[in-house]
């Protein structure tokens, strides 16, 4: 897979994501003022602007809404969209799993995955 | 204000390179500059205004102005990625209308084959500063399982078939066949594309564009102009242009921003899909034109699988022609972006100066439209229609 070596920009908007999910625990932003969940997370909600937000820890369970398998690649791997319980759809991999078994639809679940460059990240694997 | 009849295209010029290792970035723009120019009937110094996107090597327009030594005085660089050469003709309309330039040239060129980036996966060379990139880069997000998402998406959701897939191929492949100039010029079946290999799921090989070296550009003028120059009149009737992206988690990848671009297009020109004779799309892969088509209200939303079946969009067999000079599926895709191909064999068709295999009898009405970055991200869409006039 193409990972990109310890070059995740951790700015300051982002950062309590990537430290929450170093110890395990996958963070979603919502929004306190129209309540709404966004994905990727930001200072400010992408549905009403306002800059009330706050970070949720989500319930890391989803479901494939696409997929595709790098059949080229050594080894294959598969991207995906995966919508969250809590609403908003994320682009992730899915791990751990039959790859012949990937289904849209199927429900996953989180799994945050240490790459060989040290950086975590927020997958997810067939529930 | 509306920019139905305010602009024309007079000159278009598309490099027949496929493969330019002894060329340079900047003389290639040139070259397809001044093949514009001579197709047109004018000279360099009678530009003013001067339009490219992100292909071009520098600041914006700036070294390409120096290199080909014009004098201007409009200029616009706006890059949404392949689509931005058919937004360029809009804006250039835009300009023409507003009396802030008088002859605008548009140029792309490109040389990814001779810069080895011949691999069909290439990685994405996007910023680290961009707001998304660490929440799909370290997945392996590359333009192809980007493109397969929307695939997987549209097959599941309306039950679109990989060998409707394969017929956008097999149309293009029947134009190509044709073109002197293209790089894939044999014919081949819906079986040769269901026998190409999985590059990524469901995509396989053949449902991908190619990677060539090239480019093209236009020229854009008033109307007094274009009447006093020779060649025969293409009058921009409509343009629009939308950008489509992932709205915070509200992700939908069976649609792209052409649905917005091309209502906005229609309404201008006020025509409808039913008047287009011909129609240039995207083909950067056979997924985007099954979406676009569907987008642009050539069909129903999730029909475009059996809209294009059984050769629907080969020209003299089908009710749609497409893509009659082989689209980037077979002909060529210069540096990755495919709009300024679209525009130019948009006016071939409305000229008369197709290929007589490939050219739609009283073509009098043609559409260019664009997908410029990713269907399965974000990205720019862009509708043009033309006229003869
Ligand atoms: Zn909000």
């Amino acid at each position: 897979m193409s990972i990109l070596s310890n070059t995740l920009p951790h700015h300051p908007e982002v950062q309590p994501f990537w430290s929450a999910l170093e110890e395990g625990r996958f963070l979603i932003k919502g929004c306190r003022s129209c309540g709404r969940a966004h994905w990727y997370p930001r200072a400010h909600c992408p549905f009403c602007t306002s800059a009330d937000t706050e970070w949720r820890e989500a319930s890391g369970r989803g479901t494939i809404y696409s997929y595709s398998i790098m059949r080229q690649a050594k080894p294959p791997y598969a991207i995906a969209y995966v919508t969250l319980e809590e609403g908003p759809t994320m682009m992730t991999n899915i791990v751990d799993s039959d790859l012949e078994a990937i289904r849209i639809g199927k429900p996953v679940e989180i799994a945050i995955r240490r790459q060989p460059d040290g950086d975590v990240l927020p997958m997810f694997k067939l529930a | 204000m509306s920019i139905n009849g305010q602009a024309y295209i007079v000159g278009a010029y598309e490099h027949p390179t496929r493969k330019a290792p002894d060329k340079s970035l900047a003389q290639l723009h040139a070259e397809v500059a001044f093949g514009a120019l001579a197709d047109a009937g004018l000279s360099k110094d009678d530009i003013d205004g001067y339009f490219c996107g992100g292909d071009a090597p520098g600041t914006g327009p700036l070294s390409l102005v120096e290199y080909m030594n014009l004098k201007v005085r409009h200029a616009d660089s706006t890059n949404v990625g392949g689509s931005s050469y058919i937004l360029h003709v809009n804006h250039a309309a835009q300009a023409i209308a507003a009396g802030k330039c008088n002859i605008a040239l548009i140029t792309l060129a490109g040389r990814p084959r001779s810069e080895s980036q011949q691999k069909g996966a290439p990685q994405r060379v996007d910023n680290p500063v961009q707001p998304d990139f660490p929440w799909e880069q370290p997945f392996g997000m590359t333009t192809l399982n980007a493109y397969a998402m929307c695939a997987m998406r549209h097959m599941h959701q309306f039950g679109t078939t990989p060998e409707q897939l394969a017929w956008v191929k097999v149309a293009a492949s029947h134009h190509a066949q044709h073109n002197p100039n293209a790089m894939l010029r044999d014919v081949v079946t819906v079986e040769d594309v269901a026998n190409s290999p999985v590059i990524a799921d469901p995509l396989r090989r053949l449902d991908c564009c190619v990677i060539s070296d090239g480019g093209g550009a236009v020229i854009v003028t008033r109307p007094e102009i274009a009447r006093s120059l020779k060649r025969p009149l293409v009058k921009v009737r409509g343009a629009a242009e939308a950008i489509k992206h992932l709205a915070g988690g509200d992700v939908d990848l069976t649609y792209s921003g052409g649905a917005r671009s091309g209502a906005l297009a229609f309404e201008e020109a006020k025509l409808t899909p039913a008047d287009i004779k011909y129609v240039s799309v995207y083909d950067s892969f056979t997924i985007t034109v099954i979406i676009q088509l569907e987008d642009l209200g050539f069909c129903k939303k999730g029909e475009g699988g059996r809209f294009v079946a059984d050769g629907n969009l080969i020209s003299g067999v089908g009710k749609l022609p497409f893509n009659t000079d082989g689209g980037g599926l077979c002909n060529n895709h210069p540096n990755h972006r495919g709009g300024m191909t679209k525009i130019i064999e948009a006016v071939r068709q409305l000229r008369g100066e197709a290929h007589p295999a490939v050219q739609v009898a009283n073509c009098d009405l043609a559409m260019a439209h664009g997908t410029g970055g990713l269907l399965g991200t974000r990205h720019g869409s862009a509708s043009l229609i033309l006229e003869r006039e």
